[in-house]
């Protein structure tokens, strides 16, 4: 017996011109979606965990701090002093009233390094914080 | 004269569109950072320059201390952190103009700190939901923004920290 490879005679190419849409709009949903990091962090830290965390919705409100576990405090680009977090904090308000600081705290830290941010921040009226924590399951 | 030539093929093929596209596709799609911030939102308190001492009644209060090895005690008790949102909800109900005031000392390991605040924010969670659910049917995820502002308006949440103080010896 002869098998004969049928061909069909209809078009067989999948038609591939809307490819560029498909990927632009890919492309635009990531672009969208995306905060650059603008920060390199030079301290090191491991955050603790908790059951009751929420979720920050909009991320363009926060703005960080960092305590690392050799309790050197870094803002933006730079480590500072305690005292210098008041003014710090004051400009970044000025700059957005609803200002959310996230505390990004090692977990081995000591309460008087992040009670002593806490009275600046307090100083600066920045009062909106979050301890940054992952979830715990 | 003069004829316009036809020439044939002179269109721009398009088929490398799809490859740029796709190198800056590639690129956001390295850049991007999905994971979401979480942790545990706090509203300190307004500065104020020379404390003003505001008298509550004793009966109101719930004093929690942290000292430096993480015990923590609840009005001079000592208790275990698990136990603390069983207890904490258990002293809302009988009385719901409690106040927790949260004290640690300076040597407190934030790790704790965080766990006993992490047990307080549950107690409150787990009575808000009660209440939504009693008074909406609903669970607080279902509730709409009007009855959500209710409940907290119902159910404050009323956590004072005190400053901490030095270890003594």
């Amino acid at each position: 017996m002869k098998f004969n490879k049928k061909i069909a005679t209809s078009q067989q190419d999948i038609p591939t011109s809307s490819l560029p849409d498909i990927i632009f709009m890919l492309l635009i949903f990531f672009m969208v979606s995306t905060v650059l990091r603008e920060v390199d962090i030079q301290v090191q830290y491991t955050l603790p965990d908790a059951i009751s965390v929420e979720k920050i919705d909009n991320k363009r409100l926060l703005s960080y701090i960092w305590i690392g576990n050799d309790e050197r405090i870094q803002i933006d680009d730079s480590i500072i002093p305690v005292n210098a977090i008041t003014n710090i904090a004051y400009q970044k308000r000025m700059n957005n009233p609803n200002i959310i600081m996230s505390l990004r705290i090692d977990k081995g830290s000591r309460m008087g390094i992040v009670s002593d941010v806490q009275q600046e921040l307090r100083r600066a009226d920045a009062l909106r914080i979050n301890y940054s924590a992952l979830v715990k399951l | 004269m003069f004829r316009k030539k036809k020439r044939p093929g002179a269109e721009i093929s398009s088929s490398g569109l799809a490859d740029i596209s796709f190198l800056l596709l590639l690129f956001f799609l390295v850049t991007t950072t999905i994971d979401v911030d979480t942790g545990i939102d706090l509203v300190l308190p307004p500065w104020v320059d020379n404390a003003e001492q505001v008298a509550v009644k004793s009966d109101n209060i719930a004093n929690l201390l942290v000292n430096e090895v993480g015990d923590v005690l609840l009005d001079e008790k000592i208790i275990g952190v698990p136990q603390i949102k069983s207890e904490m909800i258990a002293r809302i109900k009988s009385n719901p103009k409690l106040i927790i005031s949260y004290k640690t000392v300076r040597d407190t390991p934030y790790k704790i700190y965080i766990d006993v605040m992490d047990q307080l924010k549950l107690a409150y969670t787990d009575l808000r939901q009660e209440y939504s659910r009693e008074k909406f049917g609903v669970p607080m995820d279902q509730a709409n923004e009007d009855q959500i502002m209710e409940i907290r308006r119902a159910i404050p949440q009323r956590i004072s920290l005190a400053e901490p103080t030095q270890a003594e010896g």
